[in-house]
């Protein structure tokens, strides 16, 4: 379940954040700021697609760069998330 | 303002000279619909397309001295030329016609290099001095008008814009690499460069003169600032510098009305463009002719503001609505006349709006234009908030201050604190950076740079536009305060290598409009530059001296209103309910790949993330605006010549 979310993700963010296809795979721990892929609004778009993709509410509290500056961290936010959804 | 062109070199002046300065001359015809004059002299062939504004009857060029030694090719104003021409005629220069050229002329024999220094105008200008056998070529201070050359292996060939020199058989229209990485860095090639190979720009407040063989380019004037003590010893406060200040901006605003023709006034709504209808309100006995822009989507429309400074003063009020299909509909033309790639569609609506000033019949315009460099406007907040916060980079709290900055941006208001920080706190380590105060817009804008096909990544290397812009910084830079230092950047290079061309010059004389610019005087600008810094943005406030001592002219609602930048839909307006065709097939992989410009798989996922109307952060936009006029001004390159294409 884990590796679906990190496809889904990776492939969002290839797809709109990315563009570009010929210089090698994103790197999981690559931050996505450092890189110079997401701006404010990019923000904002990662958080709809994970409500949209994932069915989760993110809080303001969450949208931390710890939480979604990454492949890596995203999944992990992500995996979690579902599993309290999940658990509760 | 007119459009000019010459040639210059050791037998230049033959039969095909002249032929080849009637091809120039028809690339630039936009620029000057009243008139055409051709002078082929030894060595030389100069020409002149007119839009005659000042001495209908007497103003016709190229003009020569009663000697024929001189001989003069001008574009645009010396607002001054009244008060030059009584010196003159008080030490015994007798006149000819009532026109600014003969004056300039008159002032270059009396002085020569040293008569620009008591010109107030915007001026590109060529003399031929047959007696020293050398072309004499400036440009005004701030750059207002536009001055290219190239040279070939038998003469030196210059013109307003570049179409006129690609018209000659010795050019070639090859893009240059690397000014496309400084546009998609720092959205201007960086003077002299331009897009072109081997075609190059006079920089503004510079000089050329050309001898055969040799072209020197030197610098005539340059901002200039208080050192950083300076600024911290001046212990004035706002009454004494109040009335000076709106004095010197009546004076800038009484000269700038002068034309044997009606000037009109571009009205954004906006305070800087209120207060110059304010001001030419004054000195006109009839009302103001206001020329505005006006939008649907409520987040680009000003048109409340604009209906109200109009009722105010009572303007004879011409709105114009643009939109989105409007901007794509105009937008190939818009690429023709900049000749490069930009990132923002704003030059459109501009261009349309001049062509409505053009069937209004009004052929110039004062703009408001420069208020914002010249007395430091909201662009110089967030490098201020920004030195705020690297004073304390751990704070929770003052990253909240960067929302106040773009209240019109929703990206940022729902954004959190974390995030505001890793936005703008980019960079709070390199405070000593000369380029600090301009580091997040120039990131964002470098987010272009990787839809750039492999071919010109490679030919652009390790070339850092951000090295070579530090590079070409005047030593005094160092001096001043961070405010000055950051209000160079803007009004020696973006005011000048895009708001001034690509939103000026090259829009409004597509439809032979010429602008006016009371906000770029030379009185005005030494004046403002001399403010203290605390003064200038006092806290937040921005411009806070031009509000001090001219807001009283306005409504309170348009003084204290927050700025709203002038912008226009980018992304969205290519992909509405009908998109205009060319825009696909701008962008298909056929298309691209025949550019050679761009990666055909990125532009392939940034125009499907457009068409679902996913692109929403200016990262996107800019690079949607950036490859599409990109690739229309590829389409222009691979033409023989832009105009030839639309003539």
């Amino acid at each position: 379940m884990i590796d679906d979310i990190e496809t889904g993700i990776r492939g969002f963010i290839e797809e709109n954040f990315l563009f570009r296809s010929d210089g090698g795979e994103l790197a999981r721990d690559a931050s996505l700021l450092e890189a110079g892929l997401i701006d404010s609004m990019g923000v904002l778009e990662l958080v709809a697609f994970l409500e949209d993709r994932f069915g989760l509410k993110v809080a303001d509290a969450d949208m931390t760069p710890e939480n979604l500056d990454s492949i890596a961290a995203l999944t992990a936010f992500v995996a979690g998330r579902t599993a309290a959804s999940v658990a509760a | 303002m007119c459009g000019i062109a010459g040639l210059f070199g050791d037998g230049v002046g033959t039969r095909e000279d002249a032929g080849d300065m009637v091809r120039m001359l028809d690339a630039i015809a936009h620029r000057g619909p009243d008139g055409r004059g051709t002078l082929a002299r030894t060595g030389a062939v100069l020409g002149h397309v007119r839009l005659s504004i000042v001495d209908l009857p007497g103003g016709a060029q190229p003009l020569e001295d009663e000697t024929g030694d001189y001989a003069v090719t001008f574009n645009g104003e010396i607002f001054n030329h009244v008060e030059l021409r009584r010196e003159l005629e008080a030490r015994g220069a007798r006149f000819r016609t009532r026109s600014d050229t003969e004056v300039l002329l008159r002032l270059y024999i009396e002085r020569g290099e040293a008569c620009l220094a008591a010109l107030n105008g915007d001026f590109a200008f060529a003399i031929h001095d047959r007696r020293r056998n050398l072309i004499f070529a400036a440009r005004d201070r701030v750059g207002v008008r536009p001055f290219f050359w190239t040279r070939g292996a038998r003469r030196l060939a210059f013109a307003s814009e570049i179409k006129a020199l690609l018209a000659l058989p010795e050019v070639e229209a090859r893009p240059d690499p690397l000014a496309l990485a400084e546009i998609l860095t720092l959205w201007f090639p960086l003077a002299p460069r331009t897009a072109y190979r081997d075609v190059f720009e006079l920089p503004p407040g510079h000089v050329l003169v050309a001898r055969p063989g040799a072209v020197e380019v030197r610098a005539w004037w340059r901002p200039d600032y208080p050192t950083l003590a300076e600024d911290a010893a001046d212990r004035r406060t706002e009454s004494d510098i109040r009335d000076e200040l709106a004095a010197a901006l009546r004076e800038a605003t009484r000269i700038r009305l002068r034309a044997d023709v009606p000037v009109g006034a571009y009205l954004s709504g906006g305070f800087d463009s209120s207060l110059t209808t304010a001001l030419a309100s004054e000195f006109l006995d009839r009302p103001v002719e206001t020329f505005s822009v006006t939008f649907e989507d409520a987040q680009y429309d000003e048109s409340a503001y604009q209906r109200e400074i109009a009722a105010r003063f009572g303007t004879n009020h011409h709105p114009a609505l643009c939109r989105g299909a409007d901007i794509a509909a105009a937008f190939p033309d818009v690429v023709r006349a900049v000749e490069r790639p930009i990132l923002r569609t704003a030059p459109a609506p501009l261009y349309a709006l001049a062509r409505s000033v053009r069937a209004a019949g009004t052929k110039v315009v004062l703009t408001g234009e420069g208020a914002d460099e010249v007395f430091a406007g909201y662009i110089f907040k967030e490098a201020k908030v920004r030195r705020f916060c690297a004073r304390q980079p751990s704070s929770a709290w003052r990253p909240a201050l960067f929302r106040r900055l773009y209240p019109y941006l929703p990206g940022l208001a729902a954004q959190s604190p974390a995030y505001l920080r890793a936005f703008f706190g980019m960079a709070l380590d390199r405070v000593g950076d000369p380029l600090f105060s301009h580091l997040p817009r120039f990131a964002t804008t470098s987010r272009c740079l990787a839809f750039l096909s492999g071919d010109l990544r490679a030919a652009i290397g390790a070339y850092d536009p951000l090295q070579a812009l530090r590079e070409r910084l005047p030593e005094r830079f160092a001096t001043w305060h961070p405010l000055a230092q950051a209000q160079y950047l803007e009004i020696a290079h973006l005011l000048p290598g895009y708001i001034l061309s690509a939103q000026g010059d090259r829009v409004s004389m597509a439809h032979a409009v010429e602008g006016r610019f009371p906000f770029l005087d030379p009185h005005v600008i030494d004046l403002a530059a001399r403010l203290p810094a605390r003064l200038k943005l006092k806290g937040l406030r921005e411009k806070h001296m031009l509000r001090d001592a001219l807001g009283s002219r306005l409504p309170a609602s348009v003084v204290e209103r927050p700025k709203q930048p002038y912008r226009s839909p980018d992304a969205a307006a290519f992909f509405g309910d009908a998109p205009a065709p060319y825009v696909a097939e701008a962008l298909s992989p056929a298309a691209v790949n025949a550019a050679g410009l761009f990666d055909p798989g990125a532009v392939g996922k940034l125009a499907r993330k457009c068409a679902g109307g996913g692109a929403r952060g200016a990262g996107d936009n800019m690079a949607l605006v950036a490859v599409l006029s990109g690739q229309l001004w590829a389409r222009d390159l691979a033409g023989a010549t832009p105009l030839a294409r639309s003539a």
